[in-house]
């Protein structure tokens, strides 16, 4: 029986890791924000070729989306983060041992690393057995889990753990120092010095004073004068020692392959549904998009996932955006006023599609979206280059390469490829792009200054950014389905300066 | 263990804010004057005596409560300064002999704090010696309290005690730690133990009943010492922030004693200076905020008195049941002087003082309040009206009922009639509020139309007018006049010019 996963159904394949690099779609899309952000300070886990590895086949999509819901339950992520905390624990303990130099300090240390690692198991086990689950992943879990945590290997290690720390933890000594000379025996119940000054001084007790206590410096370390006191402890109190040395001897791995593949894997999940959390708090919607395989993709209230990230932190609202396909429809040809938000939208869309690739909640009230086999991205780069020839003629290679490879299930978004060459150079290779884009029948969002693009066939959905007309300069964000004009904005602005015709006329002294 | 010499049941807080209004009343009532006389150039004395008086009592009972600790002062002059050397003397020698808290080691904290408090132990030891000497002589509840109070509490057995600790935390046989094994059998929880007392050698009770093992760090290990003073400090973290704060709290509480009572040792100063200029003092008898009283009889201004360093003219004044006093008359005539000696007055009963009379009943005022023309605006003279609408704005937003507000010559930076209809609706809201209301004017208009209205409810007095033109500044009940002698004056000045 093959082991569970909560990233890959059974019999699927997994990604060769080593092998795993970044998407070269990622930056157009501002997906390497994302992804940066959202593995800060999960470095040890190695979560990367995860996010870079977006699935093509729904059944799996479908596993890790029920994942991703089952840990949508508060209570079942408070446990597995619990978890986490005790196996990083377990980790840092079990890497410290080769650097100490004391054997009763190893030996402890050990002790504690078990002592964690049975308590991080055995709560998981039973927050699952109490859990209400419903993917695959997790009920396979849950019965490896029951398994695991009664089996004989298992029981012996936590019990046997627990009896040697409570015997450890029943040694109290006493040392008694005077000058350099150290003694070490047993106690005898002498009373607390502190707490009787305390009494003695309670009554001129008034309100808070400072602290003096001086912050205890704690480090995992033993020096040699620690040690000769712990040795002192050990002969006075041999038993408990030899037990330990035991313990440890008896179990000397003790961690199951399952139990930290799990560790590592639900990290994937815990990372993104942490880095979304402020933005849901921020009244943003989630969902879990429906897999289609038509080409209808639609999104209702959905967003760029790097800008609202961007927005939320500075406390700024965040504008969503609804699209649709119908029938025949393929392609969305975006125009409208520059900074209205049309870059985004073309980001928007190619984000929802790989994220649902991943397995993972999108942006959005709700998404049907479709598993390219491949997300092609040209957007105008921002640099200088000293020759436009040689930029554009750069851009038509990349292009050739992308309608060489793309099929009808790729996802293809070029956003203002031509805006460096003259009108009617645009013009023409726009024409010639969208042709190709039509007779491929793939997907396609065209971001461009060129109106016309958007009425060339029955395929093409034109959006437009907009403007308030009430304050034209204040731009909205908001990209619509409407016929392209290219004339509200300019129009709205010369209201704004008294500069419409009307206006002008009447403001033209005779 | 608790001073209680302001408050029957509460500790003085020094830090609290002053009221919003406090430096307008300084400035209108010549309160920095009488700061002076009370502190004699002690500026502890001077912080004491300005929190105090502005800090209005609006009880009765607070009122008598101080009242009667300062007459035990009045009568005991000597002994409540004795007193108040103990917590300077504390300071000073915190000062003299470097006793603070100052390492960050808690062998080091524990050390200069044992120094510190064995400092503090001895000062105790005389304050109890002057409470057994003095207790049967003072009749005040707060003396009679806080005497009994050091009797009770620091008694010898509790010397004992305190020696005690003091004596053991010297260490001379050495430290006892307790200590349990953490996480990596690291020791933790060192805690210190204080030896059980037998009369056995002290090396057989710590190590006669049970089998030990020890060892002995070799001079030169300089590293395991220095190992060895942390486990220390880790064992003795607690028993110095123990001592420390106990060093503090009493520290704490010697600071407050001298806090509470610098404000009687400021009112003896005070008393001494007013009986040395000739003056009388009486301790006023204060009504509930609710009745109108204020029934004076030699009444002065103690600023004026006190600046000049020579006696001044008092003014008898009845003017009980009265919710408004407009006082009218000659410029010069001491009309601003009266108003000052009648908020001063007001200010010194509220907080527990004797005051400048030879009798007041007053009744206690929620707030005083006070609205001065301000010569000093003179040379923005178009914004000046909008400034004092701007001022009376201010105030109105912490003006409760019985509140008593002063005003003298306000609202007056525009004409007659403006002004007189401006301030006609301000009082009026202001008495509808309940609120008490002094107003000295000179508007004839605004000063009147209460004169004709008024039902008995307020009181008009007028500076004072010798047939012959004189000025006695003293204020007589009367009809608001007409004029108000400028010209008098005028003549007066270019006459002797």
């Amino acid at each position: 029986m093959p082991s569970p996963s909560v990233l890959f159904p059974p019999d699927a394949a997994r990604p060769d890791e080593d092998q795993a690099a970044e998407p070269p779609f990622f930056g157009d899309l501002n997906l390497d924000q994302v992804v940066d952000a959202l593995l800060a300070g999960r470095k040890a886990y190695r979560l990367r070729p995860f996010f870079y590895h977006p699935l093509h086949d729904a059944a799996a999509v479908r596993y890790r989306q029920a994942v991703a819901q089952d840990l949508e339950n508060d209570a079942l992520r408070e446990h597995v983060h619990t978890f986490a905390t005790r196996m990083r624990q377990v980790g840092r303990y079990l890497r410290m041992l080769n650097d100490l130099e004391y054997p009763y300090h190893i030996a402890g240390w050990f002790l504690e690393a078990v002592l964690r690692y049975t308590e991080a198991v055995q709560a998981l086990a039973d927050a699952l057995a109490e859990a209400d689950l419903h993917a695959a992943a997790f009920l396979a879990l849950r019965d490896y889990l029951a398994d695991y945590v009664h089996a004989e290997a298992f029981t012996a290690l936590r019990d046997e753990a627990q009896a040697v720390r409570a015997e450890l933890d029943a040694i109290r000594y006493c040392i008694h120092i005077l000058g350099d000379t150290v003694r070490v025996r047993r106690c005898e119940d002498e009373p607390d010095h502190a707490a009787e000054v305390e009494r003695t001084f309670a009554k001129f007790r008034r309100g808070a004073v400072k602290d003096y206590r001086t912050p205890v410096y704690v480090r995992s370390g033993m020096n040699h004068i620690e040690a000769q006191i712990l040795d002192c402890v050990v002969k006075l109190y041999p038993e408990p020692f030899a037990h330990l040395d035991a313990f440890r001897t008896r179990h000397p791995d003790f961690r199951d392959p399952v139990v930290t593949a799990f560790d590592r894997e639900v990290q994937f999940y815990l990372a993104y549904l942490e880095f979304i959390a402020p933005l849901r708090e921020a009244g943003l919607p989630f969902c879990t998009p429906e897999i289609i395989t038509d080409k209808a993709i639609a999104a209702r209230e959905t967003y760029d996932l790097a800008l609202a990230h961007k927005l939320v932190s500075e406390g700024r609202p965040v504008v969503t955006n609804d699209f649709a396909l119908h029938g025949k429809e393929r392609i969305f040809v975006v125009t409208g006023p520059n900074q209205g938000g049309k870059t985004t939208f073309a980001r928007t869309v190619g984000q929802l599609h790989y994220l649902a690739a991943l397995g993972l909640p999108v942006p959005g009230r709700e998404a049907r979206l479709v598993l390219p086999d491949r997300i092609f991205t040209h957007f105008e780069r921002a640099e200088e280059v000293a020759n436009l020839r040689g930029k554009l003629e750069d851009e038509l290679i990349r292009l050739r390469e992308t309608f060489g490879q793309a099929t009808p299930q790729s996802l293809i978004i070029l956003n203002e490829v031509f805006a460096s060459t003259t009108f009617q150079d645009a013009l023409f290779l726009g024409r010639q792009v969208m042709e190709r884009l039509l007779a491929l029948d793939a997907l396609g969002v065209f971001v461009t200054f060129l109106a016309e693009l958007s009425t060339l066939g029955p395929q093409v959905v034109s959006m437009v950014s907009t403007v308030d007309p009430e304050n034209p300069a204040e731009r909205t964000y908001k990209i619509v389905r409407r016929r392209a004009d290219g004339l509200a904005y300019a129009h709205a602005l010369a209201e704004k300066h008294h500069l419409t015709h009307d206006q002008l006329v009447a403001r033209v002294r005779p | 263990m608790n001073v209680f010499l302001l408050f029957p049941n509460r500790d003085a807080d020094p830090k609290a804010p002053l009221p919003w209004q406090a430096e307008a009343l300084e400035q209108d009532l010549g309160l920095p004057q009488v700061y002076e006389a009370m502190a004699q150039g002690d500026k502890f004395l001077h912080a004491a005596a300005r929190r105090v008086l502005l800090d209005s009592l609006e009880d009765v009972d607070l009122i008598r409560y101080r009242q009667a600790v300062l007459q035990d002062c009045l009568a005991h002059p000597d002994v409540v300064r004795e007193i108040y050397r103990i917590p300077i003397e504390a300071q000073e020698k915190k000062r003299e002999q470097w006793l603070g808290i100052f390492s960050r080691s808690p062998q080091g904290i524990l050390s200069s704090a044992v120094d510190l408090l064995a400092m503090f132990v001895g000062l105790l030891r005389r304050l109890k010696g002057i409470a057994d000497a003095q207790a049967g002589a003072f009749a005040s509840e707060g003396f009679r309290r806080f005497f009994a109070m050091l009797q009770a509490e620091l008694d010898e057995a509790y010397f004992e005690e305190v020696e005690t600790h003091l004596r053991t935390l010297k260490f001379r046989q050495g430290v006892l730690l307790s200590a349990e094994l953490g996480p990596g059998n690291e020791g933790t929880r060192y805690t210190l133990r204080k030896p059980r007392r037998t009369p056995r050698p002290i090396l057989k009770q710590i190590f006669g009943r049970t089998p030990s093992c020890g060892f002995t760090i070799p001079p030169r290990d300089t590293y395991g010492s220095k190992a060895l003073g942390e486990i220390k400090d880790r064992g003795l973290n607690e028993v110095a922030n123990a001592v420390a704060q106990a060093a503090d709290h009493i520290d704490g509480f010697l600071k407050l004693l001298q806090a509470e009572l610098a404000f009687y040792v400021g009112a003896l100063n005070l008393a001494e200076r007013i009986a040395a200029l000739g003056m009388p003092l009486a301790f006023p008898d204060p009504a509930p905020a609710e009745t109108r009283r204020f029934t004076a009889s030699g009444l002065y201004d103690l600023g004026l008195a006190l600046a000049k360093n020579a006696a001044v003219v008092g003014n008898d004044i009845q003017a009980n049941a009265k919710n408004l006093v407009i006082i009218t008359g000659a410029n010069q005539g001491g009309k601003t002087t009266f108003l000052r000696s009648a908020g001063l007055a007001q200010l010194m009963m509220q907080a527990g003082l004797f005051v400048p009379a030879q009798a007041l009943e007053a009744n206690l005022a929620r707030g005083v309040f006070t609205h001065f023309k301000r010569e000093e605006d003179a040379e923005m003279e178009s914004g000046k009206f909008d400034e004092e609408l701007g001022r009376m704005d201010a105030i109105a937003d912490y003006l409760r009922a019985h509140s008593l507000v002063l005003f003298n010559e306000s609202f007056a930076a525009t004409n007659e009639r403006e002004g007189s209809e401006i301030a006609r609706q301000i009082v009026d809201a202001l008495l509808e509020g309940r609120v008490k209301v002094f107003f000295v004017t000179h508007f004839y208009t605004f000063a009147h139309s209460y004169y004709a209205a008024s039902q008995g409810e307020a009181l008009f007095l007028r500076a004072e007018r010798l047939p012959d033109g004189r000025r006695t500044f003293k204020m007589i009940p009367a009809e608001p006049l007409q004029t108000s002698f400028g010209e008098d004056l005028y003549r007066q000045i270019f006459k002797a010019g």
